[in-house]
């Protein structure tokens, strides 16, 4: 089977092509067949590649030349391995369920922007498969700016919306910062190595060849990459703003999927991050930031799409924290947890949405759980995983990032834990202020609320049994008493595998969970309390409001960034270019109009000064014909030394 | 003879155009003429292996001078002479609803005879004189066909380039007279065993006539106003094919004939190249008019061309061959937006237009998928050429390859922006905002099916662009 994983980004090109070139002939009907049973053929491949890869099979099946120049040589080739194939399952798992549940939520479209919006996630697939399945780092830069489009494409969807087109825009261009990170770490590696093929440059001869300052310099070239895609601190304001989308794209593209893939690309690259203490603390920091500072946003955001996104971001903050701390396999298995649980609660937030007409204030909700009982049951589930609470699948994840996060500082650990228990916090008020208590909406809201169709809560129910359950992939060794590892390590072992661990006792192992378990219900027992009257504040004062105002960063960008450089753009415009080069230019030419009028006088019909200039003429001509074109005319020799040389000749010394 | 057949057909093509006295039967005897040498183009190299005899003539031409008419075509000149091939007959399609006359067609015809023969000329006078030729006709369709300030931009246009001609020419004859047989030839003039000094001013006197060409900053300010105040199918021959002579030129003839040239200049090039690349950036996030928009654009995208060419490092000559084609197309994809919308609005100011995807779905896929392709977007046609060059920019330095990699960011800036503001916000009313086409629809795609095919599998193309590197000295 391996021999024809090709067909599984082909599939959502093909159905990308169909619902984008018949947009305008297509039914609904035939949309969401198609568009979804593309990705649904995707994943019955994946699953088959899979179960191949999970005997041992892996290679590399090489399409067609893609650049050939000189020594460089970059096929269009995919690289089948444990790695890519378990991203395979997620992205055509969560995204065909998410393709299913989106016909419903997007019904109200008109055919052919229906249409538009499938044949955009299908590209989406599309690229992501690329991304992850590439053999070389081109390959998954293609796919990197891919789904980068994709998502601008479909932050903008509803392109009336200026301000939408606006968030669509930031995103873009914010992600364009961190590619460039990355493309300038590719041209490293082809001006050092020759060569981007994952499997020659993680040779151990090739990485002999990078001096550390190369190996630094890469790895945190790649790191910018990844903090634009995976939105990390600095570069993170443009995914609360993606979500202007439809939300099952927040479900895809901004929680489960895209976002992930600085965490792919990281694990990807192990071989060279392994070799960069400095990186690797860098990403450390980088991700425990973000976490934090995400996490504290989070609390005071009374937009339901926004706490999850500042979620989102936070949940990042902790891949990459994993990731710093060695925590490999702990990232990716948070990967794949988060992917189960943040698309759960997004497209339980898209049902909360369906069922409000379009609210997304939180502050307008509440008692939602009495109508809308599937929806409501599902993101508990979700909320329990995300809390960290045993034995949900979050628990296990984010215990093993914690674990090597301790083994590394105990003080890290405990601004990490911090983190996670603000995440079960803010996560247990939207769930409070959402789902329980009395509405607080408009009686005409309030008639209306009706629980989503099946297409959208069967997608739910699905994705609730993962994240109740995908623990198992990774039981620790503490519950199991296994040597080598949990399924996910042992199944992930030949390509990326977990930093070395201190050891640490199994007592403190127990004092650990003890105590992250104990905060994580003191959290939610605070978020009960805080949220039992249900009022919202939109106007926070202070430091509450600062939250709210989530630190100004948007602002202080906005002044340190975009302001310059449009005012550089406006002064380069206004005086350098207009009044500068372009007045030079001209003057130019009025400066010969000029002079051919002034010496027009010349020819003033006076012999006499007719014949004075003639003279001046005349002798001009013999100065020149006698110097200096003689010796041009006279063949090519030397210039004869100047006689400045002999001027300043050193006295001799007697 | 394909050589010859390629200049001799659209030469006399435009002459018999001219002469027709119906304006309807020479737009469309314009655009024949125009498919017959892409045909001629396309059969000819597909059939004719890289060398061969058809591909190149040498007859005596200006004895007195010693010039001969010398044409010959190889890998790069394959590429650039295929790129005029395809540009004229979807410039022609792109503005059938025009009706100009027929001097109209018949001197496009004649530019590009005149650039067919740049890309040809193996001869330093036949050179200058394809040059001229390329160049007058050009000047007659700005300073006719245009708004109400169109005499005066050509008139700048037309003396800006003239000078950088007559530069070119002053230094074509002073080679001339050092080679011992007085030979015009290429090969002969690279020949010449230049003094270094020597060697240093006439490489800047070439410079100066081919950076005016290209554009390079700071001799760039008659491009926005010329794209601007001529008519829309003057600037596209202007700007997908004439431009790319002064790139062409640069590396077959200035750094061909002075291999020599000191570091130092080489590198006071590269630094006004790049740094002309963000300026014309920024300079596009401030524009209102579409058309100085995309002259900025492609002063910036040109830049990138000219830095990477003078690094003299080989795979960004390969990239600079690859990329003069993929910007031929991009850009004339760009020009025909233009003239969808301006046709269709009467407006060219993006403060001015707004909503058009809800009317005009078609136009929108179209441009932004020409928009994408103008940012380098991967698998399109732009990004195996930027990527090569910018390959070539960080083996010569990091840090200018990371200034030049800030135009990456500001282009996705100012060509999101103008997407934006032209197709996106709420619908509003226009005079005249009939639907696309049919010869609309086919010029589009064209230059869409170009991107790709390119920008997938660029072998071929990568292929003929091996061949620039045997003027690499």
């Amino acid at each position: 089977m391996l021999q024809y994983s090709w067909l599984i980004p082909l599939l959502p090109l093909v159905g990308f092509l169909i619902n984008g070139l018949f947009r305008k002939k297509l039914s609904h009907t035939a949309t969401t067949i198609i568009g979804s049973g593309v990705i649904l053929a995707s994943f019955i491949v994946s699953v088959f590649v899979f179960f191949e890869v999970k005997a041992g099979a892996s290679g590399i099946i090489n399409l067609f030349p893609f650049i050939e120049v000189g020594k460089l040589n970059i096929p269009f080739s995919f690289q089948i391995d444990a790695l890519s194939s378990l991203f395979l399952l997620i992205i055509t798992g969560i995204g065909f369920l998410i393709h299913v549940y989106s016909s419903a939520y997007m019904h109200h479209e008109t055919s052919d922007h229906f249409a538009r919006y499938f044949a955009y996630l299908n590209l989406f697939v599309f690229s992501m498969l690329l991304l992850v399945m590439g053999s070389n780092y081109i390959i998954m830069f293609i796919g990197w700016e891919g789904v980068g489009l994709c998502s601008y494409l479909l932050i903008g969807y509803w392109f009336k919306n200026n301000d939408y087109n606006y968030a669509a825009r930031k995103a873009f261009v914010m992600n364009r910062i961190g590619d460039l990170g990355f493309l300038l770490g590719i041209f490293w590696l082809v001006a050092k190595l020759g060569t981007i093929q994952y499997n020659e440059v993680f040779l151990a001869e090739s990485l002999a060849k990078l001096t550390p300052t190369d190996i630094a310099a890469v790895t945190l070239l790649f790191l910018v990459g990844a903090m634009g895609k995976s939105a990390q601190i600095p570069l993170y304001t443009w995914l609360p703003d993606a979500m202007a989308g439809p939300t099952p794209v927040s479900a895809l593209i901004h929680a489960a999927t895209m976002v992930t893939a600085g965490i792919y690309m990281i694990a990807r690259s192990q071989a060279l991050f392994n070799l960069s203490q400095l990186t690797q603390n860098v990403i450390l920091y980088i991700g425990l930031a973000t976490a934090l500072v995400a996490a504290s946003i989070a609390l005071k955001q009374n937009d339901i799409k926004k706490v999850l996104a500042y979620s989102t971001v936070s949940q990042l903050g902790f891949m990459f924290l994993g990731l710093g701390a060695g925590a490999y396999v702990g990232s990716i298995f948070h990967v794949l947890t988060h992917a189960f649980f943040k698309a759960l609660l997004f497209l339980g937030a898209g049902s909360v949405i369906h069922g409000m007409g379009g609210e997304q204030n939180i502050g307008l909700m509440g008692g939602l759980s009495k109508k809308m009982k599937i929806t409501a049951f599902t993101f508990l589930m979700a909320c329990i995983a995300i809390s960290g609470i045993f034995p949900f699948s979050g628990f296990f994840s984010k215990d093993e990032i914690l674990l090597y996060v301790y083994a590394k500082s105990p003080i890290l650990y405990v601004v990490a834990l911090f983190a996670a228990l603000l995440t079960a916090f803010y996560m247990f008020r939207l769930y409070f202020l959402t789902f329980t208590g009395t509405f607080r909406g408009t009686q005409h809201k309030a008639d209306h609320l009706h629980e989503s169709p099946s297409a959208m809560t069967i997608p739910l129910i699905i994705l609730a049994i993962f994240s109740v359950s995908a623990g198992i992939f990774g039981l620790p060794t503490l519950l199991t008493g296994s040597q080598s590892g949990h399924w996910l390590q042992q199944f992930l072992n030949p390509v990326v595998k977990n930093g070395p661990l201190h050891h640490i006792s199994h007592t403190t192992e127990w004092a650990l969970i003890a105590v992250a378990l104990i905060g994580v219900f003191g959290a939610i027992r605070l978020a009960y309390v805080t949220t039992k009257k249900g009022l919202v504040n939109n106007n926070e004062k202070g430091f509450a409001g600062l939250l709210q105002n989530k630190w100004y960063v948007d602002e202080a960008y906005n002044a340190a960034v975009v302001q310059p450089v449009l005012s550089t753009a406006g002064f380069f415009n206004k005086y350098v270019e207009k009044l500068g080069i372009d007045k030079l230019v001209n003057s130019v030419g009025t400066g010969v109009k000029y002079a051919g009028k002034e010496t027009r006088h010349l020819q003033s019909g006076l012999i006499g000064n007719y014949l004075l200039w003639m003279v001046i003429g005349i002798m001009f001509l013999i100065i020149i014909i006698t110097d200096p074109l003689k010796t041009m005319l006279e063949g090519n020799k030397p210039a004869p030394q100047p006689a400045i040389q002999n001027n300043i000749k050193v006295p001799q010394q007697p | 003879m394909i050589a010859l057949l390629l200049f001799l057909l659209p030469l006399l093509g435009g002459i018999i155009t001219c002469l027709i006295p119906q304006n309807a039967t020479a737009k469309g005897v314009s655009l024949f003429v125009a498919i017959c040498i892409f045909a001629l183009a396309a059969a000819g190299f597909f059939y004719t292996p890289q060398g061969s005899q058809a591909l190149s003539i040498n007859y005596s031409w200006v004895s007195t001078f010693n010039a001969n008419f010398a044409l010959q075509i190889d890998g790069l000149g394959t590429i650039v002479c295929m790129l005029c091939a395809i540009v004229f007959p979807v410039i022609f399609l792109s503005i059938w609803h025009r009706n100009y006359g027929s001097t109209y067609y018949g001197l496009m015809l004649l530019a590009q005879a005149g650039m067919m023969g740049v890309f040809m000329a193996k001869d330093g006078l036949l050179f200058y004189f394809f040059w001229e030729l390329a160049l007058i006709p050009v000047y007659f369709l700005s300073s006719i066909w245009g708004n109400e300030h169109k005499v005066k931009y050509a008139f700048k246009f037309f003396i800006y380039t003239f000078l950088g001609s007559l530069l070119m020419l002053a230094g074509l004859i002073y080679l001339n007279f050092l080679e011992p047989t007085h030979s015009f030839a290429i090969k002969d003039l690279a020949a010449i065993n230049l003094p270094h000094n020597t060697e240093q001013w006439l490489f800047w006197v070439f410079f100066i006539a081919f950076a005016i060409k290209m554009p390079i900053f700071p001799f760039h300010t008659w491009q926005p106003d010329a794209y601007e105040h001529t008519n829309t199918g003057t600037t596209m021959v202007l700007s997908s094919v004439m431009v790319k002579m002064g790139v062409f030129a640069s590396i077959c003839w200035l750094l061909y004939m002075f291999p020599n040239v000191d570091v130092l200049n080489l590198n006071i090039v590269i630094g006004l190249s790049v740094f002309g690349m963000l300026y014309a950036s920024f300079l596009a996030m401030k524009q209102n008019d579409l058309k100085r928009l995309i002259a900025y654009s492609s002063i910036a995208h040109i830049g990138l061309m000219s830095a990477a060419l003078f690094t003299k490092i080989g795979i960004g000559w390969q990239g600079v061959a690859v990329q003069m084609f993929a910007h031929g197309i991009n850009i004339l994809g760009m020009w025909m937006v233009v003239e969808f919308i301006e046709q269709r609005t009467g407006k060219r100011k993006i403060s001015e237009l707004g909503g058009l995807a809800q009317s005009q779905p078609t136009l929108a896929i179209m441009f932004v998928i020409i928009a994408l392709a103008n940012i380098a977007l991967p698998l399109t046609n732009a990004f195996v050429g930027e990527f090569l060059m910018f390959n070539a920019l960080f083996q010569y330095n990091i840090w200018v390859a990371a200034a030049a990699g800030l135009s990456i960011i500001f282009a996705a800036v100012y060509t999101l922006r103008m997407v934006q503001y032209v197709l996106y916000g709420q619908a509003k009313t226009y005079t005249n905002n009939f639907a696309i086409q049919p010869h609309e629809l086919a010029a589009f795609g064209i230059i869409i099916v170009a991107i790709f095919i390119m920008g997938v599998y660029a072998k071929p193309m990568l292929t003929l662009a091996t061949d620039v590197l045997q003027y690499l000295r």
